[in-house]
């Protein structure tokens, strides 16, 4: 285990492409402390980020974690091209013949997918911390530490996320079209949606209930958006005449559903692997 | 004499094509191995089978005696395939350190390895600079990383100008020198002749000839010989038991040899019959013209 994960830590730390694009997604991610400083007029209210609750414990778990959330595409590069880079080097082929077993590649590249999404993870809990303790309403560590299951929420999508990634970098061969086979697949995914909800189940729930399957549409389903969930935002709705009835928490069957794409995911591509004549 | 590989009715097809063709042989330690043939003639696909990188359609292989995986058996072999793969951002050194982690061999083998090949000097510049003759060297360094039970080389002097050719080569007479086992795998053929004891002979994927460089053709050569008077000395030979097949080219006669016989006790003999040869070659065939003779190829294969 050990030995697998350094040999791919060596890989991922020489290379200065895999560095750059790493400390830019810490520094995103740190770079959440400035929606605080946010601050405009809406319909004669003014509106600092700051105060509207967004980063009161135990809300701010939900907030940074969706919105920490959106920079995982960052990392994915990353997973990608150290996947297609070992195709276009050649360098697969040299790792298995200098005795490497093609479970071993799998299981190492698995692992690296592990430590970033557990990095990425222990990193938005710190900032989150940090964060909180200087904006927050309430900092009683038994109202800091609720709703920890948001960073749980986090660590599945992007380990499924990567796992993904992982799949079309080995599948693809090439890192730009693995890519760009990410943003095709989201594409399908609102196709297939649009087809079950305008056209197959009109004017039902099926369509919600069948896309949350899909693999993208369910990582997307574990942390959902929390802009409407603030109290501000909610009255600003009322006034306008809309109402948000939506259930924030994270779902254990959301969690299985990712889990299982995660599985079937690392399976696909040591499959892949084993029958490939390389 | 211990087993090191040994190939059972080894089958691969792409598709239509059979690439390697129920092919069987072993490999014993301390032998040079040659494998010849035309390119396309399967010796990438067989090494490339026995080293976990392509599947096997039937047939089967074992390393060392069939006792461990194919992936653990390989930690004891060196091999280098095709064109040199390593990451180009890398070093030369933090290159084979990573090798020396994938084959769990401790990093100090790195220094011996490139002092080996004679890269030293180079070992803290990125492998993307290098020359394809300093890729190739490292490439030779990465396998002896392990110091190997038997190094496999598939066609390491390809692309290589005359002095890189030259480099590789003496590195490869180096290393048969000191008794590890290689499989050299090749189309030419004076550099498996120079290097090899055993040659296996591969055509579309068949093997047409296993066994010892020496043992190829059971011939005894042939000798070239020229006279004032052809017409009696091509009698006397055709009369004589101690020669096959006998052929003029040109103003020479060329007669293939059934028995051991030495050029002297042949111009005695022949003088004994009254014919003064003016002309006399006592040669065995080289391993080109054994080659063609056994491939009886009508494409032009590659022949350096």
């Amino acid at each position: 285990m050990l030995r697998l994960l350094s040999i791919e830590i060596q890989k991922i730390k020489l290379n200065k492409a895999a560095k750059v694009i790493t400390a830019v997604y810490f520094l995103l991610i740190i770079a959440i402390a400035l929606i605080a400083s946010i601050e405009f007029n809406f319909a004669q209210v003014n509106f600092r980020i700051a105060d509207q609750g967004f980063f009161n414990f135990p809300f701010i778990w939900h907030f940074n974690t969706y919105v920490a959330g959106i920079l995982k595409l960052f990392l994915a590069i990353i997973i990608v091209s150290m996947m297609s880079n070992e195709y276009s080097y050649r360098t697969l082929k040299q790792n298995l013949i200098d005795g490497m077993s093609k479970k071993e590649f799998i299981t190492s590249k698995f692992l690296t997918v592990l430590m970033f999404a557990a990095i990425s993870t222990v990193f938005v809990f710190l900032v989150s911390l940090i964060l909180g303790f200087f904006f927050s309403d309430h900092t009683e560590l038994a109202v800091v530490f609720r709703d920890m299951e948001y960073l749980l929420a986090y660590f599945i999508k992007l380990v499924g996320f990567f796992s993904f990634c992982l799949f079309l970098g080995i599948f693809v061969k090439r890192s730009a079209f693995a890519l760009g086979f990410l943003v095709i697949w989201q594409i399908i995914e609102g196709i297939i949606y649009g087809v079950l909800k305008w056209q197959l189940f009109k004017g039902t729930e099926i369509a919600e209930k069948i896309i949350n399957f899909f693999p993208l549409e369910s990582m997307a389903d574990l942390i959902k958006e929390p802009v409407t969930r603030l109290g501000g935002v909610q009255t600003l709705a009322n006034q306008v005449g809309e109402e948000f009835n939506k259930d924030y928490n994270v779902q254990w069957y959301t969690i299985l559903i990712v889990l299982i794409w995660t599985t079937i995911f690392i399976y696909g591509s040591y499959a892949i692997l084993k029958r490939r004549d390389l | 004499m211990s087993t090191i590989l040994e190939i059972k009715n080894l089958t691969k097809k792409f598709g239509k094509l059979v690439a390697v063709n129920d092919l069987s042989f072993s490999i014993e330690k301390g032998n040079v191995y040659g494998i010849l043939g035309p390119n396309g003639s399967g010796k990438s696909t067989t090494l490339g089978i026995v080293l976990n990188v392509v599947n096997k359609t039937a047939g089967d292989f074992a390393w060392f005696g069939g006792n461990t995986s194919t992936h653990n058996a390989l930690k004891k072999v060196g091999a280098i395939i095709e064109s040199p793969n390593f990451y180009p951002y890398m070093t030369a050194k933090q290159n084979l350190e990573l090798v020396c982690k994938i084959k769990g061999v401790p990093v100090t083998q790195v220094q011996k390895a490139l002092k080996t090949v004679d890269l030293l000097e180079r070992q803290n510049d990125k492998f993307k600079g290098f020359s394809l003759g300093m890729k190739q060297r490292l490439a030779i360094a990465s396998a002896l990383l392990n110091d190997p039970e038997i190094l496999i080389l598939d066609e390491p002097t390809n692309g290589l100008d005359p002095q890189g050719i030259h480099q590789i080569r003496e590195i490869i007479k180096k290393i048969a020198s000191e008794g590890t086992t290689i499989l050299l795998a090749s189309h030419l053929l004076d550099e498996v002749e120079k290097v090899c004891s055993h040659v296996v002979i591969l055509r579309k994927g068949k093997s047409l000839y296993v066994g010892s460089v020496d043992g190829m053709n059971a011939s005894f050569g042939f000798v070239t010989m020229e006279c004032a008077d052809m017409e009696a000395l091509k009698k006397v030979l055709e009369a004589d038991t101690n020669f096959g097949v006998i052929k003029t080219e040109g103003e020479k006669i060329v007669a293939y040899l059934t028995k051991e016989i030495d050029a002297a006790s042949l111009n005695k003999l022949l003088f004994e019959k009254g014919i003064t040869l003016s002309h006399l070659v006592k040669r065995k065939e080289s391993l080109e013209e054994q080659f063609l003779e056994l491939t009886k190829n009508t494409t032009n294969p590659t022949l350096n």
